[in-house]
């Protein structure tokens, strides 16, 4: 998948431009980049970004993810995902990458991390299963 | 458990979730609370749609209806004479997701949640998700809430 193609998807999911979803392509490797604004905030007193928004930036990033796998024709839809939640999410910019653990035929295993200054400890992680069905393959 | 509690939860409820930058930006409405349940509601929007064949709102929006509404339940199911602001008190620790089906582009999604279990550190809440039907849900969860017994100085 190239990059036009990558911007195309994302500019046709008006969520991922509501949250401030951008993709970061270096060689075949994708990051997203969930850019701060005060919109994504869920606690003003700490501050803190909005547990739902880190949840679906990661759910953004898992689609997109599987998308950038060239493998699939259309969107993947969620079937069950679980979110953990290690660090607070400061106001700052953050980061997620996709791996594909497993891409079987009708069903994706993927897992996000999710981290802001530093890789090495990430804010929230995702697992999930994705339909794939209508996969190209 | 007094009325006076629940009273006060009616009163401060709203502006838990209306009053937060991202429950104003997804318009999410408080629609109720009692001892350790909570309801919201999240109107459709294009600006939130996931997949624009079907115009479907995507799964992140309904994740940060469920967080949301399943921590009004756990602050719902904690609060008390001495701490009435449990609201500030509950952090999502895990939150797992089942998604049943696509949300019907246009209609409003209510989410109903259930704190049935809490310990001194932990808040078990389950919650449904759906557009009109409670017994065809759009989505389900299941999550564990941190909380903190002390006061925030905040």
């Amino acid at each position: 998948m190239t990059r036009q193609e990558l911007d195309r998807i994302l500019s046709r999911t008006p969520y991922a431009g509501f949250i401030g979803v951008e993709p970061l392509v270096m060689g075949e490797e994708l990051t997203m980049v969930l850019k701060y604004k005060e919109s994504n905030i869920g606690n003003p007193f700490l501050p803190a970004l909005h547990g739902g928004v880190i949840g679906g930036f990661m759910e953004v990033t898992a689609i997109a993810g599987l998308m950038f796998s060239g493998h699939y024709a259309k969107m993947p839809k969620p079937i069950g995902l679980n979110i953990s939640y290690l660090r607070k999410g400061n106001p700052v910019d953050s980061y997620a990458r996709t791996s594909i653990v497993r891409q079987g035929s009708r069903v994706a295993n993927v897992r996000v991390e999710a981290w802001q200054d530093n890789m090495e400890e990430p804010i929230a992680t995702l697992v999930g299963h994705y339909l794939t069905a209508d996969s190209k393959k | 458990m007094s009325d006076a509690i629940m009273e006060r939860m009616w009163e401060l409820a709203p502006a838990f979730v209306e009053g937060i930058p991202q429950g104003k930006a997804l318009g999410i409405k408080f629609i109720a609370v009692d001892r350790g349940k909570a309801t919201f509601s999240l109107p459709y929007n294009t600006a939130i749609i996931g997949d624009p064949d079907t115009r479907v709102i995507h799964g992140g929006a309904i994740t940060t209806l469920l967080d949301q509404v399943s921590g009004l339940a756990a602050a719902a199911a904690i609060v008390s004479e001495e701490n009435l602001l449990a609201i500030s008190n509950v952090a999502t620790l895990d939150l797992s997701i089942d998604y049943m089906r696509p949300a019907n582009p246009g209609e409003t999604v209510i989410a109903t949640a259930h704190c049935y279990k809490t310990t001194h550190h932990i808040a078990f809440v389950r919650a449904v998700a759906h557009d009109g039907d409670p017994d065809d849900p759009v989505a389900m969860s299941q999550a564990t809430f941190m909380i903190s017994r002390q006061r925030k100085s905040s």
